[in-house]
């Protein structure tokens, strides 16, 4: 059997890191990135990047050394991603604080609020409904993060974690801050808006849980398989008949309830940031699926039916 | 922000300017919904994803830009010729010669514009002898011209510049932000001193500025525009931002007593909004902010004026 030589150099400096000899060819990339960690051990393999051209794109772990289009003295250049920090630990963070955050807010905890509102209670119902809402979207993805979401990737830049949990926590801080104020003034339509929105924000939550779990059977334990999603016979799925991320059309469907339900133009806002980059990863996983499958169906949309 | 438009300027040297070295992606999060089977972009990740969303903004801008660049000369050389905000692309065509010849200064467009307003300034100065009243005088040129400034932006959009729409949005609103909702909105300050320090700041460069574009248009770009360009913004940045930081800090007494452009609660919409407490937020983001352009800008001068290669920073 012949071997390979795998040599790895810096991609900016073109710097010879390493020389790996007699390396099978079936070697997968996931393997040269542990041979590299042993001579460089600071770099483990998640903040590792290897690709064929110093400006190229990064080689998945999956890809096998002879399939590429490489000699048998194949040059690799590596990128340094810089720390890495696994996604389940980011997400856990990032929806922790806001489940625990909005709950200081709620019980008006000393140092908010005036003092003679430490730990009041609000006579507002849709105060406490707000509560219910927030902390089971909260505790809902939560537990999607443990068990029902696959990822493809492992890790993400460590810096990532600082910035989304800024995002999520200053949010919930800011929103909740105002739910719970004691000069809250309840929705102008009253029970009517309340009942209406909290409607809507229960189906969308369904729906947001049914997708995730649709596209969560869609792909093995394991693996990263990629298969274009198609409705189910649940009647929420037959979203997909439409968009390509029907969860994130349930998501930003479940804030504008909850915007509608609290009429607080803070929730207004966070809804409108999340619907803007949802709709940037939705026209990327888009553009993803049109490029992958020929076949992807024509009447389908990013995020919003026919529109967006 | 004591934006002298430095770093926007820097686009019309064909390099996008690469603000503070992060990627062009709008927002900030990474995706949190990965249960959407396939590879998402998660941001910063350096292209590690098989098929994502590498937008390719990048990638789709030149094209554009070529295809657009016969139209985007007439359009600008008409806005020139207009008197409004002048700012050409390097790679189109020369337009009409007098174009250049209008002012009698070679400036073009904007040029005129603040040119106007320094020779304003310098004229009420040896009439009157005091700063006292400048503001006023100029106000409505300062504003027709920082207003249309806003034009820029919609040139990054359209992708005639090639410059981050978000870099010239920053810069552009943090002018706007100083001259509507400060000097314009609180009357007891126009007569500070730190008013005609930015003022004279922003003047400068705002020649020099255009000035460059104007001649990089005409692909005849004197050394010495390039020079100041790349060195007068070495003083003119800090002393523009001590007289914004000054002004702000000198309206901090009449904001706090008249409550304005504020809103209370209760209210219908469960929102409040302190303009003071904004204020202060807004000075204390000139000191992360400051120091990150200011670098940038000395990153960029020895790359034009003195060739030296700069490996950039990994993001």
């Amino acid at each position: 059997m012949k071997h390979y030589e795998v040599e790895i150099l810096d991609a900016k400096t073109r710097e010879k890191l390493c020389f790996l000899d007699k390396v099978e060819p079936h070697a997968t990339i996931a393997e040269i990135k542990n041979l590299f960690t042993k001579t460089h051990p600071q770099w483990y393999p998640a903040r590792q990047s290897l690709r064929l051209d110093p400006k190229g794109k990064s080689l998945k772990d999956e890809d096998i050394l002879q399939k590429l289009p490489v000699g048998t003295t194949a040059t690799l250049y590596f990128r340094d991603l810089g720390a890495q920090i696994s996604w389940v630990t980011v997400f856990l963070t990032e929806y922790a604080g806001p489940l625990f955050i909005y709950l200081l807010f709620y019980f008006r905890v000393p140092f908010i609020y005036g003092h003679k509102y430490d730990f009041t209670s609000s006579r507002h119902t849709v105060v406490h409904l707000a509560c219910i809402c927030h902390s089971f979207h909260y505790v809902k993805r939560l537990l999607e993060t443990l068990f029902v979401h696959r990822f493809s990737h492992g890790t993400m830049p460590l810096r990532n974690i600082f910035k989304n949990c800024t995002y999520y926590w200053g949010f919930a801080a800011w929103m909740a801050y105002y739910i719970n104020h004691p000069l809250y003034t309840p929705p102008t339509y009253g029970a009517q808006q309340v009942k209406l929105a909290l409607a809507i924000f229960v189906i969308c939550q369904l729906g947001n849980f049914s997708i995730h779990m649709a596209l969560r059977d869609l792909r093995p334990a394991g693996s990263k398989t990629r298969k274009i999603p198609y409705p189910t016979k649940n009647p929420i799925t037959w979203l997909f008949l439409l968009v390509s991320c029907p969860n994130y059309t349930y998501e930003v469907g479940s804030w504008i309830g909850f915007a509608i339900m609290t009429q607080c133009l803070p929730v207004a806002l966070f809804s409108l940031v999340g619907f803007t980059q949802m709709t940037i990863w939705a026209k990327g996983k888009h553009r993803s699926y049109l490029k992958e499958f020929r076949d992807y169906p024509p009447l389908r949309m990013p995020i919003i039916p026919f529109l967006l | 922000m004591g934006r002298l438009t430095e770093v926007a300027a820097l686009g019309s040297g064909a390099r996008a300017a690469r603000w503070a070295g992060s990627p062009p992606t709008l927002l900030l999060l990474s995706p949190t919904s990965p249960g959407c089977a396939a590879t998402m972009a998660s941001s910063d990740e350096d292209g590690t994803n098989g098929g994502a969303s590498e937008a390719g903004e990048d990638r789709e801008a030149p094209g554009k830009r070529r295809r657009l660049g016969l139209l985007a000369t007439a359009w600008l050389t008409f806005y020139n010729i207009a008197m409004t905000a002048g700012y050409a692309r390097r790679e189109a065509p020369s337009g009409p010669p007098r174009a250049a010849v209008r002012g009698g200064s070679g400036l073009r467009g904007r040029g005129p514009g603040w040119l106007v307003l320094a020779i304003a300034m310098v004229r009420f100065y040896m009439e009157k002898g005091t700063h006292r009243g400048l503001y006023k005088s100029v106000q409505k040129t300062l504003k027709f011209f920082q207003t249309f400034a806003l034009l820029e932006i919609v040139h990054c959009l359209i992708g005639i510049v090639p410059t981050s729409v978000l870099v010239t949005g920053v810069q552009v609103s943090s002018r706007i932000f100083m001259v509507w909702l400060i000097t314009h909105s609180i009357k007891p300050i126009q007569n500070e001193e730190s008013v005609v320090l930015f003022l004279v700041a922003w003047t400068v460069t705002e020649i020099t500025r255009y000035s460059f574009y104007t001649f990089s248009l005409l692909d005849h770009l004197p050394y010495f525009i390039k020079w100041a360009r790349y060195n007068f913004f070495i003083i003119l940045y800090p002393v523009g931002v001590a007289g914004e930081l000054l002004t702000i800090y000198a309206a901090l007494p009449y904001v706090k007593k008249t409550g304005m452009f504020s809103i209370r609660l209760p209210n219908k919409y469960n929102v409040s909004f302190d303009y003071y407490y904004f204020l202060l937020i807004t000075m204390a983001s000139y000191i992360p902010l400051f120091p990150q352009l200011y670098f940038h800008m000395l990153r960029q001068r020895r790359k034009v004026l003195h060739g030296e290669v700069i490996v950039e920073k990994d993001d």
